[in-house]
């Protein structure tokens, strides 16, 4: 008589099974489509629930939602998990919604000189070990990098080679050559990059110090180092009675008389296009502003000249009367000049805009 | 990218302000009004755009042709792609529903409903931007019990629905728990505008993924319907004399054998010659 228990212990459990089941179990007329990766669902089935409900159906797109979200939980749940740092982790696969992208795909780069020349003689990159044996130390070190297995720098004695000048100092020779190496590369790896963005370096022809240089191009050479520090020159010292160079600005380049007839047809359109446009060119407030910073640079310099004067003269003679009252006035004037431009209503770009150009005047009061 | 637009009321204020809550740190939202048309004139989201570095954008405005006005975008390189513009319906804002709400920056499973949204081509597309828009960066794992919020977007009658849910997280028989739902977020009725899509080669562009990304086609395999994995594997010329193979201990030529063997041969060659 243990057939019919056996069956109905099996029995049992299927039932339990499905009432366990029933609480996540959720039916739908065709399946949701999921984007795991994005942790993303589809319903595609027609709503006919939320249609028949009245205006406002609150309660069944809260059934609905409910419904949705316990089928792509139940997905989720189903992902390979793993435990990290007391949590658990699911793997998510990857998305595979297509979405257009931000920005254009990268261009790729140009090859670097090397890499023409490595491609073209069919040389490959050789796989080489991180640890080389080092038969000074006895053990297994890197091939480059601190505590490298064949340390140049940390040689305390250098054989003085054959040919050599016996005088000479081998470890600054060494030095130096490191030095020079470094360098080289360094314009190498520029060179690549300048020919990846096809620009150009800055030419140094007739800089380098050779025995016989004229006096125009050791002069050209002077000013270039000149200007070849942090600062663009700004705090080179000159030699006392050298004077300053001549005609150092930028160079103005005028276009030919006529030439390029489409060139001067779209300038002289965009010039029509920007008088009949409705925003003004310029811009009154910034204008204004700019011109109260300029006086408020001159007044600080000259109160600065006079505290200075007074100093040497022994005696605080006060600013002589350019006190705060002044300016203003001056500026008002000013300002009432450059304010009577008719149109100038703010256009939407980020500026720090006020509406109409009186109140740039009563920034100061 | 958050802009308001120099008509916006309390209501699109409001709405643009809980969207950036959504999306923080990842949102950038302007408090000065900006008065541009987007329809009109796309320099000035194109310029905000490449100011702030954001391709995804929101605009909202209101007047009396459209009020409560959201236009969602999306652009390429700095130019607009897509714009679709929705109209605000009805709306009730994180704060008016008061209940915990979840931690900043937390994923956010997105489930739309209806088949609108895969037959019509607008609303493809503006399914398309809300997961563009709502998805947060891809992560390749996530831990289980971080999944807290989910947003459900149903299309119905002409309209969507935007609600927001926190997750709730009950014990069922299973390993598998079963959800509760309790609406936190904002929730927006919303009936879609004018759109502005992208011509189809330009998207066609945006959509182009470079080879790297594209997945390797695995070469010398197929499968045929049943499920079966075949692989071709090219051999290279067998030596057959140098097979290995099974030695059967009774063929194996005793001495006796061997000798007469060599006998014969012998014997041949002196024939031969």
């Amino acid at each position: 008589m243990e057939g019919p228990s056996v069956e109905e212990l099996l029995a049992k459990a299927e039932q339990d099974e499905a009432e366990k089941l029933q609480r996540i179990t959720v039916s739908k007329e065709l399946e949701l489509e999921f984007d795991l990766g994005n942790l993303l669902a589809s319903d595609r089935n027609p709503p006919t629930a939320l249609r028949q409900a009245g205006p406002v159906p609150e309660a069944e797109l809260r059934a609905l939602a409910r419904d949705n979200t316990q089928l792509l939980i139940n997905q989720l749940w189903q992902l390979p998990t793993e435990r990290v740092e007391e949590a658990l982790v699911a793997r998510l696969p990857e998305p595979t919604t297509r979405l257009p992208r931000e920005k254009p795909v990268p261009k790729p780069r140009p090859l670097t000189r090397w890499q023409q020349f490595a491609r073209l003689k069919g040389i490959h990159p050789k796989k080489k070990t991180n640890l080389v044996w080092d038969e000074v130390s006895g053990q297994w070190r890197r091939r480059w990098g601190y505590k490298r297995a064949r340390d140049d720098t940390t040689e305390w004695l250098i054989e003085v080679p054959d040919g050599a000048d016996p005088l000479e100092d081998q470890f600054a020779k060494r030095i130096q050559a490191k030095k020079e190496r470094v360098a080289k590369n360094e314009l190498n790896r520029l060179r690549n990059l300048a020919r990846a963005h096809k620009t150009q370096l800055p030419s140094t022809a007739g800089m380098h110090p050779t025995g016989h240089q004229s006096k125009e191009e050791l002069g050209r050479a002077m000013q270039v180092a000149k200007v070849s520090t942090a600062s663009v020159g700004r705090f080179q010292e000159r030699l006392p009675k050298e004077k300053a160079p001549r005609g150092s600005g930028k160079k103005r380049k005028f276009q030919p008389l006529f030439g390029d007839f489409a060139a001067e047809k779209k300038n002289q359109l965009e010039l029509l296009r920007i008088m009949n446009s409705k925003k003004s060119k310029l811009d009154v407030t910034r204008a204004t502003n700019k011109q109260m910073r300029e006086e408020d640079q001159e007044e600080a310099a000259k109160k600065r000249k006079m505290s200075q004067k007074g100093k040497r003269r022994g005696g605080w003679q006060g600013t002589g009367g350019k006190r705060k009252g002044g300016p203003p006035s001056q500026g008002g004037k000013r300002k009432g000049g450059l304010g009577g431009k008719k149109q100038s209503r703010p256009p939407g770009l980020g500026s720090k805009r006020k509406a109409g150009q009186h109140q740039g005047g009563k920034r100061r009061k | 990218m958050l802009i308001k637009g120099g008509n916006a009321n309390a209501t699109v204020t409001q709405v643009l302000k809980d969207v950036y809550a959504l999306k923080k740190p990842y949102g950038v939202l302007y408090k000065k009004k900006n008065i541009t048309r987007p329809f009109e004139d796309q320099t000035s989201l194109e310029f905000f755009s490449k100011k702030s570095d954001c391709s995804l954008f929101m605009f909202g405005s209101h007047n009396k042709k459209r009020p409560n006005n959201l236009v969602i975008g999306r652009m390429y390189d700095y130019h607009v792609l897509d714009m679709i513009e929705l109209g605000i319906e009805k709306f009730v804002s994180l704060k008016d529903i008061k209940n915990s709400k979840c931690p900043e920056g937390t994923k956010p499973m997105i489930i739309f409903a209806g088949d609108d949204f895969d037959t019509t081509e607008d609303y493809k597309r503006l399914k398309s931007l809300l997961i563009d828009f709502f998805r947060g960066p891809t992560v390749a794992n996530i831990r289980l019990a971080g999944l807290e919020y989910v947003l459900h977007f149903t299309a119905l009658k002409g309209k969507v629905y935007f609600r927001s849910y926190k997750l709730l997280l009950k014990k069922s028989g299973c390993r598998t728990p079963r959800i509760e739902l309790e609406e936190m977020g904002p929730s927006l009725d919303m009936v879609l505008r004018r759109t502005h899509l992208a011509s189809d080669d330009l998207y066609k562009l945006s959509m182009k993924m470079p080879k790297a990304l594209k997945p390797k086609k695995k070469k010398n395999m197929s499968h045929d319907t049943f499920g079966t994995t075949y692989g071709r594997i090219h051999m290279q010329k067998q030596d057959l004399s140098k097979l290995q193979t099974r030695k059967m201990k009774g063929l194996k030529k005793r001495p006796a054998e061997r000798i007469t063997d060599d006998q014969e041969k012998k014997s041949k060659r002196i024939k031969k010659n």
